[in-house]
């Protein structure tokens, strides 16, 4: 160990399990407990400092840091994958500051910290995901005053958001929202399922896991307890669909996953793999082969 | 007029009063407005008919009086009692309010089909098709060339944006249209067209409106009645006609011989 590794090691054995002190967590149990008694509803909580800048998490980092214990065992995934800069630096925080089991496995965790993807495998009753949310407000982008947004799902006014649908169609011949997709929750609350692909919106739906969104930088929690209804909204004559992908993953040839583009070489050479990185080696390892593993 | 006799009031007002801390916006004011009739509501800036029109279109709670509305059911509704779910339901469905300024009445960030859609979508239709249809009609009613369905009202003119703003407020088929300036910061010939316009559209569709101006010219072409007024109160009511042509009190005579004279 360093001389500054020592330092930091000590600087963090100061700090409470998990790296909030516990007024703090019970403050943000209870805005999760307020989200899961009134599904997709936003909560405002009182977010705090993290080692960490807005805009990596911290949302998402608070809302596991209340809910996590010594015996859970946690997942950290961004964009789907468990080995990115953003996923590895969280995964790190949580060793640090509770000593508990981490995995890249998504069935064997028991928590699982996502930004942009629900991961492939399904999910299981006790499981929870965690969203990081940088943006919680679906009316946002037509209405710009809080206090106004507020009134619209306190009154269920949710036209608006089907202007931003309209518009969609009128320009491209087709919803063309492909993230953020806006879900109505259990048949009330119009919700912003985070930048998650709308790939993945019918994975919300009725999903034996507890989904726990949180805003650091807009300070607000919002939950889809399990087995909620989750629709995703649109039109009579322009259905819901979900992205589809020509060929299936590379690597491992599954073809009913959410995949990404990727660069295999410097003349233009690329392929498309699973963006659930997990999910993607799990296959592998089952024997599933890809047309570029043949 | 002789609808009075037969048709009870669509909207009761009965010694209306609002202030600000201790300024007086407008006092003691009472007039029914009848299905189907025009009221002009005349006056220089701070007579205090845009607080009369602000109170009797619930977007400002008056001080003292009452209002009355008659829903489409039938029953007079005091609107103060109104819970703020009803009020603004009945604000996107049957009523409409026409801004002087269109960009505080329109969404200039989406497109002029939306702009007149969104009611439509607010109160439940999820078909796209038809939303777009209608929208569309609503944009021939009010001569905007369809070719424009899908742009923003930021590239339309002024008298355009009006226009989208009078379609984006009928399309539910509202029976009273609360008008701020309608033609206001227009151009004299642009406001003739929105004035021709406007008067088909309330003529074909029985509509029902309370139109605040400074304008006689605009009382002269759009309403069956006016009220005059001055700080605070009215002044004068009568038949439009009656009052322009033969004006009772001082102040209206003012008004009328200030425009002969241009
Ligand atoms: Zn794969």
């Amino acid at each position: 160990m360093t001389h500054l590794d020592a330092g930091r090691e000590e600087v963090i054995a100061t700090y409470n399990f998990a790296y909030l002190d516990e007024q703090t967590k019970r403050m943000i149990r209870r805005a999760i407990l307020k989200g899961i008694a009134v599904p997709g509803y936003q909560v405002p909580f009182a977010s705090r400092e993290m080692p960490m800048p807005y805009g990596w998490g911290t949302g998402g980092v608070q809302v596991t840091a209340a809910i996590i214990g010594p015996d859970d065992r946690l997942k950290v995934i961004d964009q789907g994958a468990d080995d990115t800069t953003n996923a590895i630096s969280i995964r790190k925080f949580f060793e640090r500051t509770t000593g508990v089991e981490t995995t890249t496995v998504t069935a064997q965790a028991s928590i699982i910290q996502t930004r942009h993807r629900i991961p492939e495998t399904p999910l299981a009753p006790g499981q929870v995901l965690v969203f990081q949310v940088p943006i919680p407000e679906p009316l946002r982008f037509l209405e710009p005053r809080e206090t106004e947004t507020r009134t619209m799902h306190a009154l269920e006014e949710y036209g608006v958001m089907h202007v931003k649908l309209y518009e969609d169609i009128a320009r491209h011949g087709h919803i063309a929202t492909t993230y953020a997709y806006p879900v109505k929750v259990e048949g009330r609350y119009v919700t912003d399922p985070s930048p998650t692909p709308k790939f993945d919106n019918p994975k919300m739906h009725r999903n034996p896991a507890l989904q726990l969104f949180g805003a650091g930088r807009e300070m607000r929690i919002y939950a889809i307890p399990p087995w909620t209804e989750v629709v995703s909204l649109d039109f009579e004559d322009h259905p819901f669909e979900v992205q589809a992908f020509e060929r299936p993953c590379a690597l491992c040839g599954a073809a009913d996953v959410f995949l990404d583009e990727v660069i295999t070489d410097d003349r233009g050479g690329r392929m498309f793999v699973c963006s659930d990185t997990d999910h993607c080696n799990t296959r592998q390892d089952q024997g599933h082969v890809g047309e570029q593993q043949g | 007029m002789t609808m009075q006799d037969n048709d009870p009031p669509l909207m009761r007002v009965s010694k209306l009063s609002h202030m600000y801390g201790d300024r007086i916006g407008c006092r003691d004011v009472s007039f029914d407005l009848y299905p189907g009739e025009v009221l002009a509501v005349v006056g220089e800036s701070g007579s205090g008919k845009t607080t009369l029109l602000n109170c009797v279109s619930a977007r400002l709670q008056s001080s003292a009086g009452t209002i009355s509305y008659r829903m489409r059911d039938g029953r007079m509704q005091d609107l103060n009692a109104l819970s703020e779910a009803e009020r603004r339901f009945l604000m996107r469905t049957d009523w409409g309010f026409v801004h002087q300024n269109p960009a505080d009445g329109l969404r200039m960030n989406v497109s002029a089909g939306a702009n007149v859609g969104e009611r439509l979508m607010a109160v439940g239709q999820r078909h796209y098709g038809r939303i777009r249809e209608t929208a569309d009609d609503w944009l021939g009613r009010v001569e905007i060339g369809h070719d424009r369905i899908d742009d923003r009202p930021g590239t339309f003119s002024g008298g355009m944006r009006q226009r989208l703003q009078i379609a984006r407020n009928l399309v539910t088929g509202p029976r009273l249209v609360f008008m701020d300036e309608p033609t206001g910061g227009l151009d004299v010939s642009v406001q003739a067209r929105l004035l021709d316009l406007l008067r088909g559209l309330v003529d074909d569709l029985g509509l029902s409106a309370i139109v605040v101006t400074h304008d006689l010219a605009v009382a002269r072409l759009l309403s069956q009645r006016m009220m005059v007024m001055k700080d605070g109160q009215v002044i004068e009511t009568g038949l439009t006609d009656r009052v322009l042509d033969d004006p009772q009190a001082p102040y209206t005579q003012l008004l009328v011989s200030s425009i002969l004279q241009v």
